[in-house]
């Protein structure tokens, strides 16, 4: 099976967004929000680095202003490369501007079955295929934990679930389920065994995590705490704002990105305060409400423009950035699944977004589809076809070829075709039958998708964890289990 | 001249103007108005109004929880004159209402609540991370008829069998109607941990508690 990894990279697309103007408003906006509204910080490891450092605090509300000069002295200290490593160094990711790289999506709380087709909750063994088939994916770069091992102990859950995925694929992992401080201890201490000791996973961080904000304009203790001791190790970190529109944020667009980002900004100026260069990066999934029952949408209009600003703020101060795109609200993979999926990650990509989150979710992230995850894998591979644009030059232009064919005639037997057939699209799940064909069977993509997962997950072998390094890693697991009971 | 008040009133709720209804309220008091009448005649004909236009799809979220702040206004307002004359409020029910210990999400909880309010239901909102103690404290001190946990996180949702175990313990489960909800709560998971209801939205929210509580 391929080792490759399918990467956006030197797009030949572009899209603007938001002017300059537009940005240095926006960032305007969000000082001064964080100064003069501030943003909640309740951890007290957190409070303490702010104290350190001047800033100004309410310890009763655990709120935090800090000045501006503050605030853009320690985003300074953010390194704007680093790279993403993975278990095999072929598959190491480098966030370098130049790469847009799709995972897949993570902490769902239901699966459908690949088996059975009933919807059930998810389990370890669900991670386990997730991950065996992601690794055969060249359209996954890397690995969300996409869904909750609940038969696991819950203050454990998260440790299982990385040891999971190391154990079935050799790419990058990314974990939003390691959010108190004990769980991260762990999660730090087993990534320093799979890279090599502590020294090694600073220079090759097998692991990174992501945490939310708590929109609008706060922080979850145990994140905050969880970030400070990966941000410690070396292990890159992100903080992910998922201000909507109408509820967590303000109605307009404008002001729930600011909303969004003095969230991100002030947690990521206090990890470098603490821990100057850290890897970090920008990480946000705005979306809007719904109107009428206050869902979180996971689609619409508002949420494709999100995708393609949020990059631009994240250049503007230099960091990689993780967009929330796919994701659809859609129950099954149908039509809202494909326009909300295609929309949001071609929006996310023209704007070159580090790492797109992620493949395989139905009902706004909460229903695991293994079809979905392949039908996404193929939006992915569509953009990527798209974001190379048209290439124009005396090959491209193929003059000998039209000259021989003249007028009339067509291009089969043309030796140029031949050379460049290969460079169209060639689609795995778009239905070009004839129409008895398809009257005939009534099958589609979903019904080819999910075969398709069926037969990686059946046929394809990782390379495997060593088994003494995985016997260690549950040692880890079953010592922290211990000590919790 | 009264009728023209009660109008103002409903209005006042139907414009999401707490301020207003506070005025009304108040002028209420000094014209000698039944407190009672003021709020069954007045603000609660627009509360209905408002609540009408939302199931018809015509008035949206932010207008809902708008005319439920406005009455909120307006009963803090008439509250001490209700005191005064001994009166109280009909509700349908007591309503403690929290996100679990753990978690932080807020905002389906607190939709839970302003339907729950819209619909008459008198409602002790704790917040998000509440502890079961919290919680269980709560719903003795105030007498509730229905205990409301959210959880969002499947590793939190394990507080709400906690908080029933709890109730179990301490033989006060029979005291109070559980209700539970979620993005990760499924019937199977209610049925585990025997609560009363569920419910995977804020509207059905309501028509459970009202089921729960004439099953008194
Ligand atoms: C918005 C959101 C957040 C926001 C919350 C903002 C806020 N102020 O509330 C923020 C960004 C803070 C957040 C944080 C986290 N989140 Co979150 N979040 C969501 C998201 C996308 C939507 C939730 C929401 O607001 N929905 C809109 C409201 C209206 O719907 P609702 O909450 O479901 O409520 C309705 C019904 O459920 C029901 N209901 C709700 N409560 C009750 C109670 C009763 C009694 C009844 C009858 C009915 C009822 O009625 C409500 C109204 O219709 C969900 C995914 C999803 N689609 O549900 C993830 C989700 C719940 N979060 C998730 C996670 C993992 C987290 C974090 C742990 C991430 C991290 N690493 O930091 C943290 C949690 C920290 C903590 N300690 O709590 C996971 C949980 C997965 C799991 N396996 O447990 C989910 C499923 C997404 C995912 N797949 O990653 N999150």
């Amino acid at each position: 099976m391929s080792k490759n990894i399918k990467s956006i990279t030197n797009p030949k697309l572009q899209l603007k967004v938001l002017t300059p103007e537009d940005v240095r408003k926006i960032h305007d906006a969000t000082l001064q929000i964080i100064e003069k509204v501030g943003v909640r910080f309740p951890s007290q490891r957190a409070l303490e680095v702010w104290a350190e450092n001047g800033a100004e605090i309410d310890r009763d509300r655990m709120i935090v202003r800090a000045r501006p000069e503050l605030i853009e002295q320690a985003l300074d200290s953010c390194p704007p490369f680093y790279t993403l490593a993975a278990r095999n160094p072929q598959q190491d990711l480098p966030l370098d501007g130049n790469h847009v790289y799709a995972g897949t999506d993570g902490c769902g709380v239901e699966v459908i079955d690949i088996h059975t087709g009933v919807k059930r909750t998810s389990e370890l063994q669900d991670v386990r295929d997730i991950a065996r088939i992601a690794d055969a994916t060249e359209e996954v770069a890397f690995h969300w934990v996409p869904v909750s091992a609940q038969d696991k102990p819950h203050q454990t859950r998260g440790l299982h679930e990385i040891r999971a995925i190391w154990g079935n694929s050799t790419k990058h992992v990314q974990t939003e389920s390691v959010y108190s401080e004990h769980e991260a201890r762990a999660a730090i201490e087993m990534a320093s065994l799979i890279a090599g000791g502590k020294d090694q996973l600073r220079k090759r961080p097998v692991l990174s995590l992501m945490q939310c904000t708590a929109s609008p304009l706060g922080h979850d203790g145990g994140s905050l705490d969880a970030a400070l001791l990966a941000a410690e190790a070396g292990i890159p970190t992100g903080f992910m704002t998922m201000a909507a529109c109408l509820t967590t944020g303000p109605a307009t667009m404008a002001g729930n990105l600011a909303v969004g980002n003095a969230e991100v900004i002030a947690a990521t100026a206090m990890l470098q305060l603490a821990h100057p260069g850290a890897p970090v990066f920008y990480a946000a999934a705005q979306t809007a409400s719904d109107l009428r029952n206050g869902a979180y949408t996971g689609g619409g209009p508002e949420d494709f423009l999100f995708g393609a600003a949020t990059n631009v703020l994240a250049d503007y101060y230099n960091i990689p950035l993780s967009m929330g795109s796919f994701a659809t609200g859609a129950k099954e993979p149908n039509w809202q699944a494909g326009l909300e999926n295609s929309l949001s990650t071609f929006m996310a990509s023209l704007v070159m977004s580090d790492m797109l989150l992620g493949l395989g979710f139905l009902h706004g992230s909460r229903i695991w589809s293994f079809a979905e995850m392949m039908l996404d894998a193929e939006i992915f591979s569509i953009v990527h076809k798209m974001m190379q644009g048209i290439p124009v030059n005396a090959e491209t232009l193929a003059l000998e070829a039209i000259a021989a064919v003249g007028p009339g005639g067509n291009f089969l037997s043309q030796k140029h075709t031949r050379a460049h057939m290969r460079d169209l699209f060639l689609p795995q799940f778009m239905d070009r039958r004839p129409y008895t064909e398809w009257e005939s069977k009534k099958d589609d993509a979903r019904d080819w998708a999910l075969t398709k997962a069926r037969k990686l997950l059946a046929e394809h072998q990782p390379d495997p964890l060593d088994a003494a390094l995985d016997a260690e890693l549950e040692r880890i697991i079953a010592a922290e289990e211990k000590a919790l009971v | 001249m009264t009728d023209e008040l009660f109008k103002q009133m409903a209005q006042s709720i139907i414009d999401g103007d707490a301020d207003a209804a506070t005025q009304l309220a108040e002028q209420a008091i000094q014209g000698g108005l039944d407190p009672l009448e003021a709020i069954t005649k007045g603000f609660v004909v627009g509360v209905n109004f408002v609540g009408q236009q939302f199931a018809e799809g015509e008035a949206f979220l932010p207008e809902l929880v708008m005319a439920g702040e406005a009455m909120k206004a307006a009963v803090k307002t008439l509250e001490p004159e209700m005191m005064k004359r001994g009166a109280e409020r009909e509700v349908l029910g007591k309503v403690v209402l929290a996100t679990v210990e753990g978690d932080i999400h807020e905002i389906g909880k607190s939709l839970v609540g302003t339907m729950l309010t819209a619909a008459g239901f008198e409602v002790f909102d704790l917040g998000v991370d509440a502890s079961p103690h919290k919680i269980i404290a709560k719903a003795i001190e105030v007498n509730a008829d229905i205990i409301a946990m959210s959880a969002l996180l499947t590793t939190t949702m394990v507080k709400q069998r906690e908080v029933i175990d709890d109730l179990e313990k301490e033989g006060l489960r029979s005291r109070f109607k559980v209700m539970v909800g979620g993005a990760p709560i499924t019937r199977d998971w209610v049925s585990r941990i025997s609560a009363d209801g569920y419910s995977e939205d804020a509207i059905g929210a309501v028509n459970i508690a009202k089921q729960l509580v004439a099953a008194g």
